[in-house]
């Protein structure tokens, strides 16, 4: 594009094809932020909307805001709305219900009042070109850059001021007040010291039982005295009653423990109880 | 082509948005249609700063594009404020002051 023509009230062809393309698909994906009805479907309008526009910066002369356009708005913009989505519900859509009589058509007549007065105003109008750009200009981010930190200094600085003080509104307002203490590994300490007194464990609780022939989670272990150790079974199971007796196991694999009570397999030393199982196994190859 | 057809359309879509405000109910739609008016404008001060060879509008524009992202972080964090609160995302139900 030629400066003569930037100036101008006129574009070149091809900019006028890229337009006509364009337009009528971003006037479609604008009409559908109004009647589609699920939210998602509505943000993809309006992020294809906003691809289109950083493409028309970039058509006429303004490559740093196209950059930017996609940048800001269709990469963070609109990301950060499609988060919202999903923290809110996808499945969120409008209600139909009118709480307002007569809303919907009030606001679509206020809307196409709207874009008459707007057109008119546009349409009456004589616009008169300006000088041509200079080829500073032309560059387009330097040009930008001389304007945005020569004469709107004080302004930028604000704004830095503004998105700082942004975020930490959106720090204060998303924050949640913590209900009880935190529970940190001091805390978790102490209370196993001081729950020793009434019979509590200090180290963690053994792993549930795992024997030669089966590993089960429902199954307590057997300690080192034999015993099956009743809270080695995850709590839930226990509550659930879904717990297995350690003894039961012996009793269904070993024919020769039969005779011997619980009590019995669970009192005899270790040593003496592994013959057991063994013949278990035995007795169960044989059969 | 002529240029204010740039112009033209700023104003359909600020229209559209303008609508969107209106006329939805999920406050965070209605946000998306305070996005488009944005965007709109943004549309026809690069148009502006094309016809009068000023990159001021440029400069304006971006301006506008930084407040903008500022003031979605801190909208978005209202909305989600109010659904934790409520449980819905509606504008409607947020009538706490209703008499």
């Amino acid at each position: 594009m030629t400066p003569d023509e930037m100036a101008g009230m006129t574009t070149s062809g091809g900019e006028a094809f890229l337009f006509w393309v364009l337009a009528p698909l971003m006037v479609l994906a604008a009409l559908g932020l109004l009647f589609v009805r699920r939210a998602v479907h509505a943000a993809l309008c309006v992020v294809f909307v906003m691809v289109s526009l950083a493409i028309m910066y970039i058509a006429s002369s303004a490559p740093f805001l196209g950059v930017v356009q996609v940048v800001v708005y269709t990469g963070a913009v609109m990301m950060l709305f499609l988060f919202v989505l999903m923290l809110v519900g996808v499945d969120a859509s409008d209600s139909l219900t009118e709480t307002i009589r007569g809303q919907r058509w009030i606001g679509l007549l206020l809307g196409l009042g709207l874009a008459i007065v707007l057109i008119g105003v546009v349409s009456q109008a004589t616009f008169r070109a300006g000088a041509p750009p200079t080829e500073d200009q032309v560059a387009n981010p330097v040009g930008l850059a001389r304007i945005l930190f020569g004469d709107y200094v004080l302004a930028m600085e604000t704004v830095g001021v503004l998105l700082v003080t942004a975020a930490m509104g959106a720090l204060m307002l998303t924050h949640r007040r913590r209900l009880e203490p935190k529970r940190t590994q001091r805390y978790v300490a102490e209370q196993r010291v001081k729950a020793l007194a009434e019979g509590g464990t200090l180290t963690p609780l053994p792993a549930p039982g795992v024997y030669a022939q089966s590993n089960a989670m429902d199954t307590p272990a057997l300690g080192p005295d034999g015993r099956p150790l009743e809270h080695s079974v995850s709590r839930v199971l226990r509550i659930r009653g879904q717990e297995k007796a350690a003894p039961a196991t012996l009793v269904e694999t070993s024919p020769v423990a039969t005779s011997s009570s619980v009590e019995q397999t669970a009192i005899e030393p270790a040593g003496e109880v592994s013959p057991v199982w063994g013949t278990g196994r035995d007795g169960g190859e044989d059969s | 082509m002529d240029i204010t057809n740039y112009v033209v359309l700023a104003c359909i879509l600020f229209a559209i948005g303008a609508t969107t405000v209106l006329l939805r109910r999920n406050a965070i739609v209605v946000f998306m249609g305070v996005e488009l008016m944005l965007n709109a404008t943004n549309l026809a001060f690069v148009t502006f700063a094309r016809i009068h060879g000023d990159l001021t509008g440029q400069v304006l524009a971006f301006f506008v594009m930084v407040v903008a992202a500022a003031e979605v972080v801190v909208g978005l964090a209202i909305i989600v404020t109010i659904f934790r609160t409520r449980r819905s995302a509606s504008v409607d139900d947020v009538n706490l002051l209703h008499g």
